[in-house]
């Protein structure tokens, strides 16, 4: 397999899983439902929480920990529409095509930058007359450690979908039992330092919570913390697990 | 006789389960040759879908050899897929893709450029009338309608072999000849090989040109559809006496004709096998009457692909037909009846 096929099978991939967002990308915005729910009933009620930094905006401290969930949200569950292709023949029928095996997990978990981008664009755009800072360099580096969580995150559902066999119920519990506790445990919603022992334990050992840092720094334009680079060797490492974990996967899924 | 597309030997594949190995497909060993139009026939189970997943490549077979195209399909399993089409039992096309997109996306799955792509999915949306469709989500179209862009999809890169698993299952009577109306133009317009699995009787008897019977993972008969039936079945005739003493009289004379086999009286009726059934008939029946046996009714209907699984493994492949009675009776053959008066 030269790189050349390996990099146009990844494209045809890629094209592909983008073709039904493109047709009708105001679906983008139902996926963004949810990060705005908690945007607008979280923030409030956290402005006061003595724990919470940020003096002159509650948002420039929310703000980052949400696109990192939206981000935890959304691909996490994108192995769902391969489980269902499973279930109806085109995966089938992609796999009988000579396209590579790794391009058909490459490609799929890089369509997941494109709408990611999309919604932390407008978040973003949305939060600023509300007294978010942009800084444009910093904000841009961030969005870019978004993008490799998710197409890290993207290529384990994926992997699970493959895994699972089709049996959704398993894919459901699994992802729940994964995500909620990685994105508590993340300091999304609030400062684990507020927490017991055991759960600033748990935070320090959860990859999540680097990212969330680094983002944190990123989208106040402070490029100089060690925590930056913590988190972007966290999110590249999220990146390069989940594809050689999902190409694994799916190069023995064969039989 | 062309040249074989595909050869198999020893071709075998076990699956673990609960219960301990399961042998899906035991030693298929068979040929088949360019242009042929071959039916697995065989009920659920039989290891039709598994042999066609192992030279699919979707499957590795457990032991055994198979060339595909010319292809290994262990290791050149890429060169397999590159010159192979298949319709697997499910529906090919996303959901949520559109018609038009999907069949672009498979001829750039098999390395066409755009243009190409978009030539040729245009021309296969008008051969199997989905033009209408194109710009749909596939979620959208009927069941008939799936299935034909299924088959389009497998052959958006011109594949000199086609696969089709179950093409017709679940389809309308109307939409199941409609499919095949279609299968059928194909294959004289482009004169490709084409290999399916079924397990309804009479697709397989009129369409396949050539079937190979499953049963329990092994290849148990192989031959044209007549020739199977003549071997293995013979034409069934039914005779009805006026009692049931001379039924049983009708039965021993039955016997002498040549080549008679299972000769049964059942009440009034007598049934047996023979070889030339028309042509026996009326001189069983003379032989009747010379015998004062004079038959009521008489019949002889021709042996259907049922038969010939009925002789082979003794079980009906007709659902709901366990035995050899219901099987024969709801037969939907045609019958050569002659009313005796």
């Amino acid at each position: 397999m030269s790189a050349m096929t390996a990099a146009r099978d990844t494209r045809v991939v890629l094209w592909r899983e983008l073709l039904p967002t493109l047709h009708e990308p105001w679906g983008l915005f139902f996926t963004m439902i949810q990060p705005v729910i908690f945007l607008s009933l979280f923030g409030p009620l956290i402005a006061d929480v003595p724990t919470v930094p940020g003096e002159d905006s509650v948002w420039q401290w929310f703000v980052p920990g949400i696109l990192v969930m939206l981000v935890l949200f959304s691909t996490s569950m994108t192995g769902f529409g391969m489980l269902m292709e499973m279930q109806t023949g085109s995966h089938e029928r992609l796999m009988v095509t000579p396209m590579s095996r790794s391009a058909q997990i490459v490609g799929r978990s890089l369509s997941q930058v494109a709408p990611l981008f999309a919604q932390a664009v407008i978040i973003v755009l949305v939060m600023i007359p509300f007294g978010f800072n942009l800084y444009p360099i910093g904000a841009l580096a961030g969005l870019v450690l978004l993008c490799l969580l998710g197409v890290g995150l993207g290529a384990l559902s994926f992997a699970l979908a493959l895994v699972v066999r089709g049996q959704d119920w398993i894919f459901w519990t699994v992802q729940q039992t994964v995500v909620f506790p990685l994105t508590v445990l993340s300091g999304v919603f609030l400062p684990v330092e507020g927490g017991p022992g055991w759960m600033q334990a748990a935070a320090k050992v959860n990859p999540v919570t680097h990212i969330v840092e680094a983002e944190r720094l990123l989208f106040s334009g402070e490029f100089g913390d060690t925590a930056v680079l913590i988190g972007s060797l966290a999110a590249l490492g999220f990146a390069a697990l989940g594809l050689w974990i999902g190409t694994s996967v799916i190069r023995k899924a064969a039989d | 006789m062309t040249p074989p597309i595909i050869e198999t030997r020893g071709l075998s594949r076990t699956f673990k389960s609960k219960a301990g190995p399961v042998e899906a497909v035991k030693d298929l060993t068979m040929e088949v040759h360019e242009g042929e139009l071959v039916a697995f026939l065989g009920p659920n189970g039989a290891g039709k879908s598994t042999s066609l997943r192992m030279l699919t490549t979707l499957l590795t077979p457990t032991s055994g050899e198979a060339t595909v195209a010319g292809c290994d399909i262990r290791r050149d399993a890429t060169g397999v897929r590159q010159r192979i089409g298949y319709v697997g039992q499910g529906n090919g096309g996303g959901h949520y893709h559109r018609v038009r997109d999907e069949l672009v996306n498979q001829g750039r799955a098999y390395g066409q450029d755009g243009t190409l792509a978009k030539q040729r999915a245009d021309a296969l949306l008008e051969v199997f009338e989905l033009t209408e469709q194109a710009g749909r989500n596939v979620m959208t179209l009927s069941g008939g309608q799936k299935r034909r862009m299924d088959v389009a999809l497998g052959l958006m890169h011109q594949p000199p072999l086609l696969f089709l698993d179950e093409p017709s299952t679940g389809l309308d009577p109307q939409s199941r000849a409609n499919l095949w109306e279609h299968i059928q133009r194909l294959r004289h317009d482009t004169g490709m090989t084409i290999v399916l699995t079924t397990h309804y009787l009479e697709e397989a008897d009129s369409m396949a040109e050539r079937v190979m019977v499953v049963d329990h993972g092994r290849l148990i008969a192989d031959g044209t559809s007549e020739g199977l039936k003549e071997q293995l079945a013979g034409d069934l005739i039914t005779i009805t006496a006026r009692t049931a003493a001379e039924a049983g009289l009708a039965a021993t004379a039955g016997q002498g004709i040549t080549g008679a086999h299972d000769v049964t009286v059942e009440g009034v009726t007598v049934r047996l096998r023979v070889d030339r059934g028309p042509v026996v008939l009326p001189e069983y029946l003379r032989a009747l009457d010379a015998q004062g046996l004079p038959a009521q009714a008489a019949e002889v209907r021709r042996p259907t692909l049922d038969d010939v699984f009925l002789a082979l493994t003794g079980r009906s492949l007709r659902e709901g037909a366990p035995t050899a009675e219901s099987a024969e009776s709801s037969g939907p053959s045609a019958p050569v009846e002659v009313e005796v008066a």
